[in-house]
């Protein structure tokens, strides 16, 4: 199985290949830069490994949630990419690869994964490992982090930005060790890639317009007729 | 050369196909401006959201039309600027990996560049030099135009887009939106003779505009009415006069500036029948793009790419959005190669 993945959803741009049970990724953390960086890092793995487009048997991207931006730059070279060598597209949701990413580089089984959302809100999810892979408990969700309801289970780390920045508004309701290491990880292509293995055996496959990022807030502008409410 | 162009710079995704062996051979526009309405104007976020829903199926669509596999491209051109940063973001990205997998070159074209080419796509192209009048919601320009790629700005608007001044009059007269067509159709109804506007900065030297007085005298003239719809149509009348006016003096001077003998009008304004029907009146050739070309439109972008993708210009693969982006640091495509 061969897996070309691409991740723009924060700060952080990355591509990685994944052949089988081995990944290689390119990444950076490198914020207003993905134009700049994505086709050159996508160039690099599959050139490492002698392979073109053409040899894949999917793309994976992280589909969100982030930066609404970043979210389309992956979904747009997605369905290019896609287009291009007719292969299919599998998302993956960018909260999952860092929960991932904290099993895989930290053994952390029960994450609390936030991202800063900006306007005081957080992107949310919580993952447990199942067999290995980071399985989402309940839904993800964009909330304010006081919103949140009170967490007392056990065992739960917190990983993502959201734990640095919203370190305050979190703790006294989720109980959740976390520290700056865990704080500082981003969704990454390998990631994306290990957790599209799975979305690729169960046939997720999209195509064209369905490579679509998920936003999370959907509410981004008022109509004529809520202004004239307020 | 069978270049595909791609255009979401604004509210519109535009896709075709043009060869420069048998011209344009398909063209799909999806416009948004049912989306924008119930917010009065143009959402960028949302404008993004959409074309990234709408441009691979409208890809398909003009392949299938010009009877095509994405195989048979030969090149890839896509709106690079100026435009709205994340919805030129949605093109420039599946545009660039597009060519990148299919491996074929790419180019990243100036959204201004195309309007101005628009009218090469006719039947009876204008031959250069040639004055561009550039009008749409977004600009208002005059350009002085030697060869693809040598360009010259003589005049530009202060403040308003000569379109902006529409839509916003528009909004200050009570119409729907978008208003600028629709107070154009308003204005056909109006009495000539009831109000007289001010022509802006014709007493004055120079080839640049300002509209945003107009608007405030527009509406002023509306407050002090007795605010009926032949009031409406009356002073809409006396908007557009004044704008077709300036816009006309301008052109002229411009002409007899430069002693070119052609000019060029593109742009959503363009498709304003006043302004066409008052232009005929120049000493000079005048040319249009047809209707739907005055507007954004995929066809310009695949024009222009073509011209420069034919000439030998390349990139490297990286995604190109330059939001703002002068018409005066393009280039002349270098190395012309040989026809056949």
């Amino acid at each position: 199985m061969k897996i070309l993945a691409i991740d723009t959803a924060t700060d952080a741009c990355s591509a990685a290949l994944l052949i089988d049970e081995q990944v290689h990724c390119e990444f950076a953390l490198a914020p207003r830069q993905h134009t700049q960086l994505i086709l050159a890092q996508i160039e690099k793995v599959l050139a490492e490994a002698g392979m073109s487009l053409q040899d894949m048997d999917a793309v994976a991207f992280g589909r969100g949630p982030g930066a609404f931006t970043g979210l389309r730059i992956a979904a747009g070279v997605t369905q290019g990419l896609s287009l291009a060598a007719d292969i299919p597209a599998l998302a993956v949701s960018s909260l999952a690869a860092m929960a991932q990413a904290a099993y895989h580089e930290y053994q952390i089984k029960k994450a609390y994964v936030g991202l800063d959302a900006r306007m005081q809100q957080v992107y949310w999810g919580e993952y447990q490992i199942q067999a290995g892979i980071a399985v989402l408990q309940g839904k993800e969700q964009v909330i304010a982090p006081e919103d949140l309801p009170p967490k007392n289970s056990t065992g739960f780390v917190g990983v993502g930005s959201a734990w640095q920045v919203y370190a305050d508004s979190l703790h006294p309701h989720i109980q959740a060790e976390s520290h700056s290491t865990l704080q500082a990880i981003y969704p990454s292509a390998e990631y994306i890639a290990r957790l599209a293995v799975k979305e690729y055996k169960s046939q997720q496959y999209l195509y064209s317009s369905e490579i679509q990022p998920v936003y999370l807030r959907n509410k981004v502008a008022q109509t004529l007729i809520e202004r004239a409410k307020v | 050369m069978k270049i595909l162009g791609i255009e979401t710079s604004c509210d519109e995704t535009g896709i075709a196909i043009y060869d420069t062996e048998q011209g344009l051979l398909a063209d799909a526009l999806y416009s948004q401006v049912k989306l924008h309405a119930k917010y009065g104007g143009v959402v960028p976020e949302l404008a993004s959201r959409d074309h990234i829903r709408k441009i691979s199926p409208l890809i398909k669509s003009v392949t299938q039309q010009a009877n095509l596999g994405l195989s048979d491209l030969d090149g890839i051109a896509y709106t690079s600027g100026p435009g709205l940063i994340g919805a030129l973001m949605v093109g420039a990205s599946l545009g660039r990996s597009l060519a990148w997998g299919l491996n074929i070159p790419a180019l990243a074209v100036h959204h201004m560049e195309g309007h101005l080419l628009a009218p090469m796509l006719e039947d009876n192209p204008p031959k250069f030099p040639f004055i561009a009048l550039l009008v749409s919601g977004g600009h208002t320009l005059l350009v002085s135009v030697k060869a693809i790629g040598s360009y010259k700005i003589l005049g530009e608007s202060l403040d308003d887009a000569a379109g902006e001044a529409f839509d916003k009059t528009a909004k200050m007269l009570g119409l729907a939106y978008p208003g600028g067509p629709i107070l154009a159709a308003l204005a056909q109804k109006g009495d000539p003779d009831v109000y007289h506007f001010p022509r802006p900065m014709i007493n004055r030297p120079g080839l640049d505009f300002s509209f945003s007085g107009l608007k405030t005298y527009a509406l002023t003239t509306w407050q002090k009415s007795t605010q009926t719809d032949t009031d409406r149509a009356n002073i809409a009348r006396a908007f557009q006069d004044a704008i077709v006016d300036t816009l006309f003096l301008k052109c002229r001077r411009a002409l007899k500036q430069t002693g070119h003998q052609r000019l060029v009008i593109a742009g959503g304004v363009g498709a304003n029948s006043a302004l066409r029907e008052k232009l005929q009146q120049l000493n000079a050739e005048i040319f249009f793009p047809r209707l739907a070309f005055c507007t954004d439109n995929g066809a310009m972008i695949a024009y222009a790419g073509a011209m420069r993708l034919y000439a030998g210009q390349q990139e490297e693969a990286v995604i190109q959005t330059r939001p703002r982006w002068s018409l005066e640091d393009l280039v002349v495509p270098s190395c012309q190669k040989e026809r056949g």
